[in-house]
């Protein structure tokens, strides 16, 4: 439950062709976006948030290295020192055979290990819940949540979102982290939420 | 910015040089080998016997100038593959594989002569499917001889060389047309677009036909006439299509450092760096294919094409080093290399992989030709040095003739703007 409780100012937008514009003019008065949730990816949004490079492909080249060495060090044990066969008169070690079986672990190591590595990183997971800055972010509204800190002006921020073209701003204090939790027994539905 | 390019006299130095020095390795060859004399007896070179120097030249201009046409011939279907998935990416910089496309006529007819050489001169070094004697008493030769003969060789590589010209000309003449009109309002757009499709797909078709089935059976598998691959084709497909995306990427290299070609970025080498990547993996894929099943079934008929190459377990081949270094640079260094997505972006680095894959594939047709032909004696000399230098100063020619020629950007191309903000 790292993360703690913040102060954020929430601006919700409806187009992602006036997100973008926002995106770098908040980044340039110098306030600090916490993330933007977007009902899609959205092309190059990492880019003018300023993110680092994900390391999920490094994670990924890990895992299919291991897939590979399990994959080889196990087959080249059984079939030269445990339990070896005759088959069809080729050697024990019989490496071209044993090519297939190990291009496949590498593909699922790195494949299950990557997802799982993505869940990860996204704090996703059954029986986790986050806090939802709207949840209309799932559906048809570009959500950035911006961080206040002890200097930060709220209501002068309040109003830069809504000249940047935000729909709706609103103040929220929420906890940044995961807590034990379920969606589907404690989500309220969008026909109950306000305006809609 | 003014899309014209003009060559450099460096460009045209080096042009005439390679040429010039081909030429004069095509004399040596010619003088010194005696390729028009009949060749040696078929079957009967044994080891202690010297190699025919004839069948040394026809195996070296049949092993390049089949490479350097089916390399330049891929980058049509790069183009063609490209039109029919709707892809925009390729717009900003298409210009450059069409140039490489408008030296197919040049090189096919080289190729052509070639060919009809081997036919003529009775080449059964070779292809032993030219001794009409041995077909009769072969009962394999026999079997092919409907598919193996030189009138249908003749006809049907005639037929291929001159689609490939004719259905590539057909995209060029309709991208450069469009060059000299306006900027297309939508229905001339998409009309334009759909007769663009229509052609990219017959072209496809045909190279389904030619360089991805029949032409490899013919012009190279034909030289071990006893033994055949399912894999064969697909495997020398990838060959030439992987190397015809590096040859692509040098040229965007070089025309970028000329300050040409000002709307291809980083985020276009990116892409090209991909297909080199995935391309080189896929020919992989294929090569191991061909050997694991070979290896596996260990069918004497069959294990014939490795044996030649490698050698066996008591005595390695002289083709056995080669074997595996063909392997280590057209797969070990493209994929540890070319994995991360800061080497596809880097132009120094993709070109020197660019290079790389180039010379490893052309290591690849070396050694698919020559076991077959000039035996366990492979030799190394000016003639295979000088022939590699010939083509690329013919394909140095024609593609510069083309950039100059016509405009670097098809600045009336409806998705030219989609091009320009590619992103990946």
């Amino acid at each position: 439950m790292a993360g703690g409780i913040k102060k954020f100012v929430v601006g919700s937008f409806d187009d992602e062709a006036v997100l973008f514009p926002a995106v770098k003019n908040v980044r340039k008065a110098g306030y600090k976006i916490h993330d933007v949730y977007t009902p899609f990816p959205i092309h190059g949004l990492d880019h003018a948030m300023g993110l680092r490079e994900t390391s999920l492909h490094t994670a990924g080249f890990i895992f299919a290295a291991t897939g590979t060495t399990t994959a080889l060090s196990c087959i080249s044990w059984i079939f030269t020192k445990d339990w070896p066969l005759n088959i069809g008169g080729k050697p024990n070690f019989a490496l071209p055979a044993w090519i297939p079986i190990t291009f496949e672990l590498t593909v699922l190591f790195s494949a299950v290990g990557m997802v799982l590595t993505f869940c990860y990183l996204c704090q996703l997971s059954p029986f986790i819940k986050k806090h939802h800055f709207h949840a209309r972010a799932t559906d048809d509204l570009f959500v950035m949540a911006i961080e206040c800190t002890d200097k930060t002006n709220d209501a002068e921020l309040q109003s830069f979102l809504e000249k940047a073209g935000a729909k709706e701003v609103n103040v929220q204090v929420a906890e940044t982290g995961w807590w034990i939790g379920r969606y589907d027994k404690e989500q309220k539905l969008y026909r109950e939420e306000k305006g809609y | 910015m003014n899309h014209q390019f003009e060559l450099p006299s460096n460009y045209k130095k080096w042009t005439w040089g390679l040429i010039g020095a081909g030429a004069i390795a095509l004399l040596y060859g010619i003088i010194m080998f005696h390729p028009f004399a009949a060749p040696a007896a078929h079957g009967h070179g044994g080891a202690h016997e010297a190699a025919d120097t004839g069948t040394r030249f026809w195996a070296v201009l049949l092993q390049n100038s089949v490479f350097w046409l089916l390399v330049v011939n891929a980058a049509m279907f790069f183009i063609c593959v490209t039109t029919m998935a709707m892809g925009a990416w390729q717009v900003a910089l298409r210009r450059v594989p069409e140039a490489i496309s408008s030296v197919v006529p040049i090189l096919g007819i080289v190729t052509f002569l070639v060919l009809m050489g081997i036919v003529l001169f009775g080449r059964t070094d070779i292809f032993h499917w030219l001794d009409a004697d041995a077909v009769k008493h072969d009962k394999i030769l026999n079997g092919k001889s409907g598919f193996l003969n030189p009138t249908f060789f003749t006809i049907w590589s005639a037929i291929s060389i001159f689609m490939w010209w004719f259905l590539g000309k057909k995209m060029r003449t309709l991208s450069l047309e469009s060059d000299k009109n306006g900027q297309m309002d939508y229905a001339t757009g998409k009309k334009w677009i759909f007769k663009n499709t229509v052609w990219a797909s017959l072209y496809c078709v045909f190279f389904g036909l030619s360089v991805a089935s029949t032409i490899p059976w013919l012009w190279l598998m034909s030289i071990d006439a006893h033994w055949f691959s399912t894999m064969y084709s697909w495997y020398t497909f990838a060959s030439s299509f992987v190397s015809g995306m590096s040859l692509i990427a040098i040229f965007i290299v070089y025309l970028k450092n000329k300050g040409q070609l000002e709307f291809v970025t980083e985020e276009h080498l990116h892409d090209v760096g991909k297909f080199m990547f995935a391309f080189s993996v896929f020919w992989t894929y294929l090569w191991f294919s061909q050997y694991m099943l070979i290896w596996y079934s260990n069918q004497p008929e069959e294990t014939k094409y490795f044996i030649e190459r490698i050698g066996t377990a008591q005595k390695s081949g002289p083709y056995h080093a080669l074997f595996f270094v063909n392997l280590a640079m057209n797969f070990l260094c493209p994929l540890l290399i070319l994995m991360k997505r800061g080497a596809k972006r880097n132009w120094t680095l993709l070109t020197i992989m660019a290079v790389l894959i180039i010379v490893g594939h052309w290591i690849d047709f070396y050694q698919m030709v020559m076991p077959g032909t000039v035996k366990s004696h492979p030799s190394f000399g000016i003639f295979e040095i000088g022939m590699p230098m010939l083509f690329i100063g013919l394909i140095m020619l024609g593609v510069g003739k083309y950039l100059t020629k016509n405009s670097l950007l098809m600045k009336n191309h409806p998705f030219l703007k989609e091009s320009i903000i590619h992103h990946t």
